[in-house]
This record gives C-alpha cells, structure tokens and sequence, in this order.
C-alpha cells in the first residue's frame, strides 16, 4: 500500500512538463544575481520615468538658476544636493537617466533590427551574398568607434537638442550592430541545414516567410541576450560621449555631462563631491544591473548551463561543510599520530 | 613512411616561409578593400566639418589691413594653393599622395605641420596604454586560469562578481574616485599631466593613475575572455588524456590546456588594442596626458581639420594592424588553421 502511494507521488513528481520558455523563467529566478539586478533595473526606470512625468506635469524648469542656492549639501530639501547654479541635482540626474535610457533603448532596438535583417540574409542565401555582406561587417567593424562617432558629433554640433538626441541614437544603432550580425549568420548558417528548414522549402514557402517565421523566432533568445549587453554598451558609448561634452547638450543634462562639468576644476571635484558621485552612482547601478540581467539571460537561455535549486544549494552546502569535518576530522587524526 | 614526414618539416624556404609569405599577402589583399573604405569615410568626415577651410587657414593679421577687393584675391589665390578649387573627387586622390608622401596637413591651433610633433603625442599614447595592457595581462592570466581551474567554486564566483563591476564601471567615473582618493584625499599623487613643471615630483607618479585606469578598465574584460576560453579547452579530449597519463595538474594546466587556451586570447588582442587606444581618448582628457585622445580633443574644439583627419588615420591604422596582426598571430601559433589557412 505504502510503496504504491511512493510510486505515485513519484510519478507526479517527475511528470511534471515544463515549457522550454518556463525553462527559462525558473533558471532565471533561481539565478540570485540577476534578480538583483532586474530588481535594481525595474526601481531605476519607474523613478526615472516618475521624474519625467513630474516634470512634464509641474513644468519644471531644469535650467532654473537660483544662485543663492548654490552648492548646497545633499540634503532632506535636496537629496543629491545642488550643482554651481543652485539646480537641484536630484531631477537633473533623473533626468539625464531618461536621457540615457532613451538613447540606449532606441539605438539597440535600431542595431537588433539592422543586425538581424542583415546577419539574416547573409545566412540564408550564403555564397556570394554571405561572402560580400560579411566583407561589409568586417569593415564596419573595423571602423574606430569612439572616434568617428566624435567625429560625426562634432560636424553637427549646431544641431537643435531633440534632433542631437536623434544623431547620437543613429551614430550609437548604426556603428554597434556588427556583432550582432556576425552571431545571427553564425546561428542561421547551422540551422539552416535542419530538417524543418529543409521541410519549410519543400512546402515551397517563401524565402522571407522562412526567415522571419521560422528562422528568427529560432535565434531570438540569442538576440534578447546580446541585445541586452548591446543596450548596456549603448548607454556606457552614450556617456562617454556626453563627458567628452558631444552628446545631447545644455539645457537638458546627461550623466557625462553632469560628471565632466565638475570634473573640470579639482577643487570644485573635491569640495563639491556630490556634484558627480550621484551621477556616476547612478550610471554605475544601471550599466551594472542590465549586465546583470543579461549575463543571468545567458545562462538561463543556455540550454548546456545547469541551474541549481534551492534544495541542490541546501544539500551542496550540507555536502561542503561534512567535508570539511571530515578533513578536519582527519588532520587531527594525523596530528595525534 | 615516418622519415618522408620528418624530411618535409624541414625548414626549407619553399615549403614553410613561403607559404605564410603567401598567407600574409593574401592577408593584405584582403585589407585593399577595408582601406578604401575607411579612407573614404574619413576623407568625407573630414570634408563635412563645418566652416570654410581656407579662411581658417588664413592668418587674419595679413588680411586685416587689405582692401575687401584685395581680400577677395587673397583668399582665392589661397584656396588655389591650398588645392581647394579642386572637385571633391580630385581633392581625395591628392589627399592619399599627401598621406603617402608623409604630409599630414597644417595644424591650425598649433601653428605647424602635422608631421612636426605627432610622433611625440604617438608615442606619449604608446607609453601609457601599452604599460596598462601588459600589467593589466600579467593580472589577469594567474585569475583567469584560477578561477576557469576552480569553476563554481567561491573564488570563481567572487572573480564573477569584480569583474562584472569592473565591465559596468565608466572609465572617467573610475579615473575620478581614484583621483578623489589619491590626489585629493591622501595627496600622495598628481592630479594629472605627464610631468613635473618645477621638476620635484619624480615622473614615475605621474604614470601610476593613468595606467591604473587602463589596467583596471580593461582587466574585468580580459580576465573573463581567459577564464571562458580556459574552460573550453579543459572540456577537451587530450586534457583528460593528459590526466591519465598520471601529469601532474600543473604540468596540465599550463603547458597543454593555458597553451591551447592562448589561441582564442590572440584573438582579443586585435580587438583591445584599438579599443584601449580608443578608450584612453577619455583617460587621456582627465589627466590631461599629452597624447593621441587630448590632440583629438583640442582638434574638436578648434576644428583643425589637420590634426583630425590625421588622427583618425592613426586609430584606423592601429584598427588595421591590430587585425593583421591576429590573423598572422592565428597562423603562427595554431598548427591546424596554419594547414588550413595556407593551403
């Protein structure tokens, strides 16, 4: 009797079906540090994207100089203080974070589109196509980035703020899809060969259905993943410009800008601290939790890496510390000898 | 049978130099595309900067006291001179025979030819990025090697962890924590240039910030590119055939998995090169290192076509060889992609 109610609850156990994508989902819960980091991600985006409606609604002014409140300590009035024109920094630096979200989201969506469609065609049709597209990426991707993306910045600098906002999204989308491409060719190159692909042409289906119905959602996984680490880089290239001062300008602050304004002068740098620490802070936790995020996507879409429950971590964690005894048990052991 | 096999690997002119002189021919057929390219997209980028190029070139102390007739002259019999009646088209070709030739053009900002001190700023960016990467490679293999050996251990994941910040951390932001602690707080080192002005301060110092920024930028990247491709290759076959065989674990960490493991590292190579130089435009501009990023900084600023056009030439060279250098760096070390390659 007793065994047969085992067996059944074994059965139920280990009949449990998972869907691939739920798959993904439990690796990624189970994965502590990505967690985190989505955790860290989605707070940073609701208080920026908060700021934004707060300032849209109140019509707050950014640029607003009160010069009696001028380098005032990050305080319950002013929590991040405020800069050399008496600006709260609070909604600046939230501000510059919408910046920056802008940019990296709308330049990796364009360099995921431009990377899949060409890494796509180069790995459907190969031969003289793959060969000449491929030859293009390599010199796209030989190009020196930060400079001709200076470069470029510098020429239109007299452009109007909304429409440089734009430029630096079109530099950042269309120098940084390469890799993409590269990875996309490689995937479509293998699966091409498989049965359904070879099934799909015998339906007589159209080249551009079998690449984007059966093709694509094949690699989307891989290009969520190095999508992910591409909206990261967008935002670290977006802030590298904006401290070079070749970004989106004055009146609307970006996080280089905000950090290379008081980077200029080492006694406003050191006596004014607060002044570039939130900033920088700010875009740390950022670039670091969407790093997060999409090593832990990784890991999760990879179907190779093995994911530990929280009952496997007790029982490696019981594991680990009986061997220890053990050595210890043992050491003794040979020094009583 | 064995001896035919012995024989051939002798080291004869015709079969083992001449194929990798070959190889490398081949290789540089294969960058003739790439440089037009790239030429092209400078010389456009270039072309675009806005304002008229002959007036910035004119000093305006020897227009200022000409008649607006007489300026008019000037200014066209200068435009002639500097080449700039020409068509777009022919302006290029005369701009490669300038490059070829060793003219990099006129610096506006600075009063001299290009050619006059770029090699001083060159080699100034050359001290500082190539003492980080050296130091920041001698860092990284010990813990790239540990932490691939000890995979999922708590070294392994701690390693993780660092270099995830490192990967996150913005080079300025960090260049300015440090400076905020060494140079403000603890007043132990400079705030930045490349040498002393009254001469106290010993060189060496002015160094140590620089290049801890490039070392610590590009050690998290660099750590994990060893740690990944040190575990592939422990996966392989001859890694467990070599354990059998009863080495011990040293002899089989570093003589035949770190070796094989190098391959995919040489790689890294052709793309952290350009990157670093690439990236120590920005380390350059705070401490204020008179090197290829501040001289394009300055160009920016005072829309000196000169300078820019040859620095971009400098970062597009650097990109080039970087790549050649691993593709050839692949052949010489890799014995199958030097049987497949070559042929």
């Amino acid at each position: 009797m007793s065994s047969a109610l085992d067996n059944k609850k074994l059965n139920r156990e280990h009949e449990k079906i998972v869907s691939p994508t739920m798959q993904i989902v439990d690796k990624f819960k189970h994965n502590k540090l990505a967690m985190i980091g989505l955790f860290l991600f989605t707070f940073l985006i609701i208080v920026i994207v908060g700021a934004q409606i707060y300032i849209h609604v109140t019509n707050y002014d950014l640029a607003n100089v009160d010069i009696s409140k001028k380098y005032m300590k990050p305080s319950a009035q002013h929590i991040f203080g405020t800069d050399a024109q008496g600006r709260d920094l609070f909604l600046r630096v939230l501000a510059g974070g919408w910046i920056s979200i802008q940019v990296g989201l709308l330049s990796t969506f364009l360099s995921i589109i431009l990377g899949v469609s060409i890494g796509a065609i180069a790995g459907f049709f190969g031969g003289k196509i793959d060969t000449l597209i491929m030859r293009g990426t390599e010199i796209v991707s030989s190009f020196p980035f930060l400079a001709i993306a200076m470069t470029i910045s510098a020429i239109f600098m007299d452009l109007d703020v909304q429409l440089r906002l734009y430029l630096i999204i079109f530099i950042l989308g269309l120098l940084r899809w390469t890799g993409l491409a590269r990875m996309v060719r490689g995937q479509i190159l293998s699966l091409r060969e498989q049965e359904f692909i070879v099934a799909t042409k015998a339906l007589g289906i159209s080249n551009y259905n079998q690449i984007t119905k059966h093709l694509i959602p094949n690699v989307l996984s891989y290009v969520v993943v190095s999508g992910t680490l591409t909206f990261a880089g967008a935002i670290l290239s977006e802030s590298s410009l904006s401290y070079l001062g070749l970004s989106v300008t004055e009146p609307i602050p970006t996080w280089g800008r905000l950090i290379s304004l008081s980077a200029k002068n080492s006694i406003v740098m050191t006596n004014y601290w607060w002044t570039w620490i939130f900033p920088g802070l700010a875009l740390f936790i950022l670039i670091m939790s969407i790093n997060v995020i999409g090593e832990g996507l990784r890991d999760a879409v990879d179907p190779k890496a093995q994911y530990v429950t929280k009952e496997q971590k007790l029982r490696l964690k019981e594991k680990r510390k009986r061997e220890k005894e053990r050595a210890k048990r043992r050491k003794l052991a040979k020094a009583a000898m | 049978m064995e001896k035919e096999k012995k024989q051939g690997e002798k080291g004869t002119f015709s079969n083992v130099i001449l194929p990798y002189l070959r190889y490398i021919g081949n290789r540089l057929l294969h960058l003739i595309p790439v440089i037009i390219v790239i030429s092209i997209v400078i010389f456009t980028l270039i072309n675009l900067m806005p304002g008229d190029p002959v007036l910035a070139m004119i000093n305006p102390e020897t227009t200022a006291n000409m008649s607006e007739e007489q300026r008019i002259a000037y200014i066209e019999t200068m435009r002639k001179i500097l080449g700039y009646d020409k068509t777009v088209f022919v302006r290029y070709f005369l701009w490669w025979k300038d490059v070829l030739t060793g003219n990099f053009g006129y610096s506006v900002a600075l009063n001299k030819p290009v050619s006059d001190f770029i090699g001083t700023y060159i080699m100034n960016s050359f001290k500082v990025n190539i003492v980080g990467f050296i130091i920041a490679f001698l860092i990284a293999i010990p813990i790239g090697i540990k932490s691939a050996v000890k995979k999922n251990s708590r070294y392994d994941k701690a390693v993780t962890v660092i270099s995830m910040v490192g990967i996150s951390l913005p080079s300025f932001f960090m260049a300015l924590l440090l400076v905020l602690l060494f140079s403000a707080i603890l007043r132990v080192l400079p705030f930045s240039g490349m040498s002393d002005p009254r001469g106290v301060r010993p060189d060496y110092l002015y160094y140590i910030l620089p290049v801890s920024v490039i070392v610590l930028g590009s050690l998290a990247g660099l750590i994990r590119y060893i740690r990944n491709a040190m575990i592939e290759v422990l996966k392989a076959d001859y890694i467990r055939t070599s354990r059998a065989k009863g080495l011990s674990e040293k002899v089989v960490i570093y003589r035949h998995a770190f070796k094989n493991a190098l391959i995919p590292v040489i790689t890294i190579i052709g793309f952290w090169i350009p990157a670093l130089f690439g990236g120590s435009i920005i380390v350059e501009k705070i401490f204020a290192w008179p090197g290829m990023g501040l001289l394009m900084n300055q160009a920016y600023q005072f829309k000196d076509r000169g300078v820019l056009s040859t620095v971009l030439l400098f970062f597009a060279v650097l990109t080039l060889f970087a790549n050649l250098f691993v593709d050839i760096g692949y052949a010489l070390v890799d014995p199958r992609i030097k049987a497949r390659r070559i042929k």
